[in-house]
């Protein structure tokens, strides 16, 4: 089980370490996300304000985006030197590598979001963090249902040919409830009253959803990557 | 297998011959008329729909973990039935949604949920058509997280919104009304079957044909 998660935190800092060594990928997918909601401020601003709910749409669908850049890039990384290979050939346990992917995924779209959105929330003054701590726990647990499926499907998709394009046909209508949670959740954060209720459900659907597709992952991870 | 093929077969045409003149003893709803016949075309495809989406979530796990072929060739022949039912449901909801609803699409869960199952197959078979050699396992993958998904998506486009008539519509039906329906369900899941099978023998002839070919050449 030690090694397990050594394995894991190696990989996560091996990709780190070459993320901040080159700073590639974090700056390309945040001037990216800021881009996307920049093209989606001229469609729903009306008048100087955004249309009601569009701050919730436009910040998901950044992060959706922005996420589907960083895991094409990622694994189109692992593919150049046929690292992925290497790292399946390794004598270490298959899961503990998508593990590692998935915390230096999650490390960088996590990055990404602390950028991106408290800039959402100055540019279209949105109340976002009136409570903190269910604004925080709505979207690192959404990011992380995202990241859990887009790492199984970023690095099964390595072999595949038109990887770039088939990511986000496969990955969007899967990760359906997880949009869907994060709007919603996101929304009712931004009501007049903040309807707790309402975000405590959708926080408690992400908790299922997360804990599902990860044991998934995990346990098809092995038998997905091997030939 | 041939035997069985056949007697589906005649089974289903019986069914389907018969099916007609059914509905078109079946009483006319009070306040949609002729649409409502709709019903018995509809409601039997989203069933044939849902029941090979099932059959294709367990015969891809049983293909990853086992390694079977001919559970591989029974998905992907499912997951072709589901969006080809899928595609008849969202042809024929529409039709109906018009009269009923006043409306082509409402943003509705039940329609949502159709919409976004049918895509992932979609996806799928896009999957399978272009992902190149070794798909057929990333593809196996992409239909269990199919599965896996329906509850979630159930969840959370029922919490978003619901108008569909719910699944109690079944026993509040006029009598008159429930025999056509069960014989449409019937014809539709019989003809789910004999299109099944018939795909599952192309995929396998096909495969020995590659095989034929391959031992030629060596």
């Amino acid at each position: 089980m030690k090694r397990f998660f050594t394995v894991a935190l190696l990989i996560m800092r091996k990709d780190l370490r070459v993320e901040t060594r080159s700073r590639e990928l974090f700056l390309t997918t945040l001037f990216f996300s800021v881009s996307t909601v920049l093209v989606f401020a001229f469609g729903f601003v009306r008048d100087g304000r955004p249309v009601e709910n569009a701050v919730a749409g436009i910040l998901w669908i950044a992060i959706a985006f922005a996420g589907t850049l960083a895991l094409g890039r990622t694994f189109e990384r692992e593919r150049y030197h046929d690292v992925l290979k290497a790292l399946l050939l390794a004598p270490v346990d298959r899961p503990a590598i998508y593990v590692g992917k998935l915390l230096s995924i999650l490390a960088l779209l996590g990055a990404v979001e602390v950028v991106i959105v408290p800039l959402v929330a100055l540019l279209f003054q949105a109340p976002l963090f009136r409570e903190p701590i269910l604004a925080i726990l709505l979207f690192s647990l959404g990011t992380l249902g995202f990241c859990a499926v887009g790492t199984l499907f970023g690095a099964m998709l390595v072999r595949a040919r038109s990887r770039d394009v088939l990511l986000p046909v496969l990955l969007y209508p899967i990760t359906i409830p997880v949009i869907i949670a994060g709007v919603r959740g996101t929304a009712a954060l931004l009501q007049p009253e903040v309807d707790v209720a309402m975000i405590r459900a959708w926080i408690g659907m992400l908790v299922f959803f997360d804990v599902v597709f990860i044991t998934l992952s995990l346990w098809t991870f092995e038998p997905v990557m091997t030939e | 297998m041939h035997r069985i093929f056949s007697a589906v077969i005649v089974l289903a045409t019986i069914v389907f011959v018969c099916a007609p003149v059914f509905i078109a003893w079946a009483p006319y709803e009070s306040t949609m008329g002729l649409v409502q016949k709709i019903f018995y075309f509809h409601l039997p495809s989203w069933a044939a729909m849902f029941v090979a989406a099932f059959v294709c979530g367990i015969a891809s796990a049983v293909f990853l973990f086992r390694g079977r072929l001919i559970s591989d060739r029974i998905a992907v022949a499912s997951a072709e039935l589901v969006v080809v039912f899928g595609l008849i449901g969202l042809v024929s909801g529409p039709l109906w949604a018009r009269k009923a609803w006043g409306v082509w699409w409402q943003w509705d869960a039940r329609l949502t949920m159709a919409l976004v199952l049918w895509m992932i197959f979609i996806a799928y078979l896009l999957l399978r058509e272009y992902g190149g050699p070794g798909s057929e396992k990333l593809a196996a993958g992409v239909a269990i997280f199919g599965m896996a998904n329906v509850p979630f998506v159930y969840w959370s486009v029922n919490v978003w919104r619901t108008i569909h008539p719910t699944t109690n519509v079944v026993p509040t039906l006029v009598p008159g009304m429930r025999g056509p329906l069960w014989w449409s369900l019937v014809g539709f899941l019989l003809l789910y079957g004999l299109a099944m099978m018939a795909r599952v023998r192309l995929e396998t002839q096909r495969a020995t044909l590659d095989r034929i070919y391959r031992d030629l050449n060596d």
